[in-house]
């Protein structure tokens, strides 16, 4: 089990568990970041700035902070 | 009056749609009980008139976002005809969401899935027939840009009206409860819609490597700032000189003879109060809309979610993002058309200490004066150091301010955006966004930036029989009380009435100058480089620098806010910042003997 900000790019892996509280948990809903959900990192930004995933058909920027709080299961 | 409202997720082209149904007749309006002006137009449907409201974009009905608030809050007090679901077709594997969680409002509802074009490109297939039997109302392909199905989704929006006359209220309880529709989005996604396993690599990705790449991203986004700067003002600033040119030859040849037999106060009251008032105004319109065609091109084409991809390791740390970083850019030409740009930061705190921080940035107007007393005090090879020390206070009081603030402005929003493909925009939609913030700008600034400048007249004029802004108007006299405020900053009282005028706008300060010394152009600057030595100079050029930048700024901070509390915040903070810089700095260097 890792956190999403551990991956690298061209990583993917499933979502299986948000930490995030409430709030933030329906905003990534919103955006297709759930459980269940195939992602692939595809690119961190330099400097410790935010993570580009892909979750579906929708591209999506965070922090890396955020990201610690997403629980994925790598895929092989 | 019949009415239709507009839904849907940020990202789906929901306003396009809006501005192609209702044409330029757009007005921005206030709803009772709603805090956020929404946007609304009266169009012909099947034969009666239809108010159309663009409600804000949502990820959700059931979040605590300010515009799910806003959105529950409409959806609870004013009654539809029904509603019209904008959906991104590209992404109806979690966009079905929102229009199940819509369902259970039991609101009549039209579905329009726009940019089809875009999905059938990349090989996804809707079975349109089966969504209208899982959503429970009229499917239509879209795409509101080029205009393909538009006229099919017109006529939807007309069968609704005609299918339901009267106007409905959403049921409450749906407001409240947070269903769970997990199984029914899957559901509906794997019966609807047919996707290629594998999407194929887009251009978005292509130019994403260029534009987003480790280190080529950051210079790459600079040079972009750069060229979006020389487009703003480089049409921008000629247009502006133009009207400055003919309001003053309007005035010389036309309102001066006009006025010529009544009174002189009244004269003065009419020609440099209310004329050089409202002009001030207007020259700034050619730049606005013009910065307003350029952000609503970058906003439309995806860059500007890249910008705070870039910029945001940096800007987080002082509580701003990426986005702040390019109004901050933006201001270095004008301020107010950066602040008003500060409109696509929908978090409160953000956008509060994003607008704290732009009237720092060293706008033309500022440059203008300095260029003129830096040349006018120091030497040749020393000038263009004193204008980069400039350049360089100004971000230092920028990041100062955002680091001192950050914590009363806190955001508390993890940055959560979504990267959407590169698009090219239409000229039409561009057209559009200017027009309509150039009308704002107008229409709430104008009163404001009228009364301050009749203000500072009567100030300046005041008694009548004083020459203007010698030291028996009402301003010499505010003068020789500010002095031990001003004079332990070497500022002079014949300067700090300079910069009474500055309050204005810092276009003229340099014609106030002319004024109070009696001397003009090379004459002034002689005088200038007489009285003022090299500390005297730099302590007036800091105090400028970082005092308010203008009466039009002020109006658009206090538009933009709405909130007289942080209007004077953000007149309050700078002075006392310039203030302190100025005072550090004089004192400073005499004490080391300069």
């Amino acid at each position: 089990m890792r956190t999403l900000d551990q991956l690298l790019p061209d990583n993917t892996g499933t979502i299986t568990a948000l930490h995030v509280g409430q709030e933030l948990q329906r905003r990534m809903a919103g955006l297709g970041l759930k459980p269940g959900t195939h992602v692939r990192v595809m690119r961190r930004s330099p400097m410790h700035g935010p993570l580009q995933v892909r979750a579906g058909h929708t591209d999506i920027i965070l922090r890396r902070s955020d990201a610690a709080r997403i629980e994925v299961c790598l895929a092989p | 009056m019949k009415r239709i409202a507009l839904l849907g997720m940020p990202n789906t082209g929901k306003s396009t749609f809006f501005n192609r149904l209702t044409g330029a007749g757009a007005r921005v309006g206030n709803w009772p009980g709603i805090t956020v002006e929404l946007l609304s137009a009266k169009v012909l449907l099947a034969g009666s008139m239809v108010e159309i409201v663009d409600l804000p974009g949502i990820y959700s009905l059931h979040g605590f976002s300010e515009d799910e608030l806003v959105v529950r809050r409409f959806l609870e007090s004013q009654p539809v005809n029904g509603l019209a679901v904008i959906l991104n077709a590209t992404q109806l594997d979690r966009q079905l969401a929102i229009a199940l969680q819509l369902k259970t409002l039991g609101l009549p509802m039209v579905f329009l899935l726009n940019m089809a074009d875009e999905a059938r490109k990349i090989g996804i297939r809707i079975d349109t027939g089966r969504l209208e039997t899982l959503l429970g109302g009229t499917v239509r392909l879209v795409s509101a840009k080029f205009g393909q199905g538009f006229k099919e989704a017109k006529v939807a929006l007309e069968q609704l009206v005609q299918a339901h006359p009267k106007l409905h209220q959403a049921s409450a309880e749906a407001l409240m409860q947070d269903v769970q529709i997990e199984d029914a989005l899957q559901h509906a996604f794997s019966q609807a819609v047919d996707t290629p396993v594998l999407l194929p690599a887009r251009l978005t990705d292509r130019i994403d490597n260029v534009m987003l790449h480790p280190w080529l991203g950051l210079p790459l986004f600079l040079l972009a700032m750069y060229l979006l700067f020389e487009v703003v003002y480089g049409l921008g600033t000629p247009l502006q000189d133009g009207l400055e040119w003919l309001l003053s030859a309007a005035k010389d040849h036309w309102l001066t003879p006009l006025v010529g037999g009544l009174p002189a106060p009244a004269q003065s009251f009419i020609t440099d109060g209310l004329f050089d008032g409202i002009g001030t105004v207007l020259t700034f319109l050619p730049i606005i809309a013009i910065f307003f065609l350029a952000m609503a091109a970058v906003e439309d084409s995806g860059y500007l979610a890249r910008a705070a991809f870039l910029m945001d390791a940096f800007m987080s740390r002082l509580g701003l993002d990426g986005r702040s970083f390019v109004m901050q850019m933006m201001g270095l030409g004008c301020n107010v058309p950066a602040l008003m740009g500060t409109r696509i930061m929908r978090s409160p705190g953000l956008r509060l200490l994003t607008m704290l921080v732009i009237p720092f940035s060293l706008c033309s107007a500022r440059l203008q004066v300095f260029l003129f007393i830096v040349t006018a005090v120091f030497a040749a090879h020393t000038a263009p150091l004193v204008l980069l020390v400039l350049y360089v206070s100004s971000f230092l009081a920028a990041i100062l301010t955002a680091l001192i603030w950050r914590g009363r402005f806190s955001s508390h929003e993890s940055l959560l955006l979504e990267l959407p493909p590169y698009r090219l925009p239409t000229l039409k939609f561009l057209g559009f966004e200017s027009l309509r913030a150039t009308r704002h700008f107008l229409k709430t600034a104008t009163g404001f930036i009228v009364l301050g400048v009749v203000l500072i007249w009567f100030l300046t004029h005041y008694p009548f029989h004083a020459a203007p802004a010698s030291a028996d108007t009402l301003a010499g006299k505010l003068a020789a009380g500010l002095a031990p405020v001003f004079s332990p900053l070497g500022i002079d009282q014949l300067l700090s009435i300079a910069l009474l005028f500055g309050f204005v706008a810092k276009e003229i300060v340099i014609g106030a100058l002319a004024v109070i010394y009696g001397a003009g152009g090379d004459q002034l600057s002689t005088l200038l480089g007489h009285r003022l030595d090299g500390v005297q100079a730099m302590s007036f050029l800091l105090f400028t620098l970082i005092y308010t930048p203008c009466l039009s700024t002020i109006a658009v901070i206090k538009q933009e806010s709405k909130s007289w509390r942080f209007t004077l915040l953000s007149v309050a903070w700078p002075l006392l910042t310039a203030w302190v810089v100025s005072f550090l700095f004089y004192q400073g260097a005499r004490a080391l003997g300069f």
